[in-house]
């Protein structure tokens, strides 16, 4: 297996070189403001969908910059899979964790103090678990539609 | 009042694009502009006047969200509706590049024709 | 502030109207931004910076699905319009549809003054009830965590209706090795066939 370094430094795959040192310095911020959208969702604006949708982006500029092999090697079709259910899952457990209370979504943990990271119960929870299912599903649909897509155009070409 | 109606002229605009272009992509593109539509008619229905985020901000009176915040039921059930209509679009962009394989075409009546 | 958004509104139509005639696909497709980009900005003055973030993103995504999808056309100019009578019948009956909605909009709350029957309980108690400062994230999951979980299940079935329409099965079968696989790609079929980008 050859060096990740210097296969990103492959001029041949992949964007040209300045798109891929934007992309390096920006990636690192992308990825920090996801979580953060995600983690302070009860505090300010944004929560789980969003920031979700902001962490799939940045493993879409990933994607489009340093080419497929770079990125399937940090997620691939198997782990978002498996990321996108249990993120369902851990959703759906803890709606049905408020059955020990009484009833579906009690949120049963302590409220805490108001503008603390840590307050609001479960829904700090809910938002993790809402970002990761998000994040998972919309990057396994672009790799379905990037390489499954141009795996069916060149089937049909070989079908001719 | 009129705001209103401004977003139902873009509902049927993107109900005529969905209606009377023959162009799949043009069809999905209908499908989007209707669901912004909606989203913006829903967001508009719960605007207050003068209304603020409903968001409390640290050193912010408890009680001024409550007097003055614009509604945030809507704003809620819109949130999962965009969400929800990213991805209906990918499956129905993947159901357009299936039919682009199978008939060579995004054209709808090119399609009916090819079919018999 | 709402001659602005009435400003913004008839910017979106004009996007949209181009979206819809432009003779090329990739400008239809780039229009389809100009409204997106604009209903964002439109959800940020009606004080939603929630779904204005929201949507900022998700508008980027459809871009970049939308192009994906255009560019698998070799020539995206598109010949022919929709013809007459669709043109015309669409036409009367939107305009009924307008005529009939003018009507409507008279009726439901006035633009600024909402009715907010629950939604004032929401406002007022959420803080204390929930302990989440913002109200939106309070609403959705918490006291209606119900509608939430129905979105997560159609978000799954869209994702894996999408797959089950982009997996490999159902394509002319090479080899009895290659009809047992089904739907994920194996890591050496992805780097024989898709060497770079």
């Amino acid at each position: 297996m050859p060096d990740i370094d210097e296969e990103i430094r492959d001029t041949s795959k992949g964007m040209t070189s300045i798109v891929k040192t934007v992309v390096r310095f920006a990636l690192g911020i992308i990825v920090i403001f996801g979580a953060y959208i995600v983690l302070y969702g009860h505090l300010t604006p944004g929560g789980g969908f969003a920031g979700g949708v902001i962490l799939a982006c940045g493993y879409i500029v990933l994607t489009l910059a340093f080419g497929r092999q770079i990125a399937l090697r940090k997620m691939n079709n198997k782990a978002a899979s498996i990321l996108d259910t249990s993120g369902v899952l851990a959703f759906l457990a803890i709606g049905l964790l408020g059955y020990t209370g009484g009833y579906f979504f009690l949120n049963f943990l302590g409220r805490g103090k108001m503008f603390d990271l840590v307050s609001a119960g479960t829904i700090p929870l809910c938002n993790i678990a809402i970002g990761l299912k998000v994040t998972a599903s919309l990057f396994a649909i672009f790799l379905a539609l990037s390489i499954f897509g141009r795996f069916i155009s060149s089937l049909v070409d070989e079908d001719e | 009042m009129i705001c209103y109606f401004l977003a139902l002229v873009l509902f049927v605009m993107g109900l005529y694009c969905l209606v009377a272009k023959k162009n799949i992509i043009k069809k999905i593109i209908g499908v989007t502009i209707t669901e912004y539509s909606i989203n913006l008619f829903l967001i508009l229905i719960g605007y207050r006047r003068g209304g603020i985020a409903p968001i409390t901000l640290r050193g912010m009176d408890p009680g001024e969200v409550a007097a003055k915040g614009v509604d945030p039921l809507p704003q809620a059930l819109v949130l999962t509706s965009i969400v929800i209509g990213l991805g209906v679009l990918a499956l129905m962009v993947a159901m357009c590049l299936r039919l682009y394989e199978k008939y060579k075409t995004f054209d709808m009546s090119e399609i009916n024709r090819l079919r018999g | 502030m709402e001659i602005y958004l009435l400003i913004l509104l008839i910017f979106m139509i004009i996007g949209s109207i181009i979206a819809i005639e432009a003779k090329s696909l990739l400008s239809s497709v780039i229009s389809v931004g100009v409204v997106g980009f604009s209903l964002s900005i439109a959800f940020l003055m009606l004080g939603a910076p929630d779904i204005a973030i929201t949507q900022v993103v998700v508008e980027v995504l459809i871009l970049v699905i939308l192009i994906r999808a255009t560019i698998t056309m070799d020539n995206t100019a598109i010949e022919g319009g929709g013809g007459t009578f669709p043109f015309v019948v669409s036409l009367v009956f939107f305009g009924l549809f307008l005529v009939f909605s003018f009507f409507a909009v008279q009726e439901i709350p006035k633009f600024g003054e909402p009715l907010m029957r629950v939604s004032e309980r929401y406002l007022r108690t959420s803080a204390e009830e929930t302990g989440a400062t913002n109200v939106v994230t309070g609403i959705l999951l918490d006291f209606r965590g119900y509608d939430t979980v129905g979105e997560a299940t159609v978000l799954f079935t869209a994702i894996v209706g999408a797959f089950g329409i982009l997996r490999r099965r159902g394509r002319k079968k090479k080899t009895e090795e290659d009809a047992e696989k089904v739907g994920i790609l194996e890591d050496e079929d992805i780097k024989k066939d898709f060497e770079g980008f």
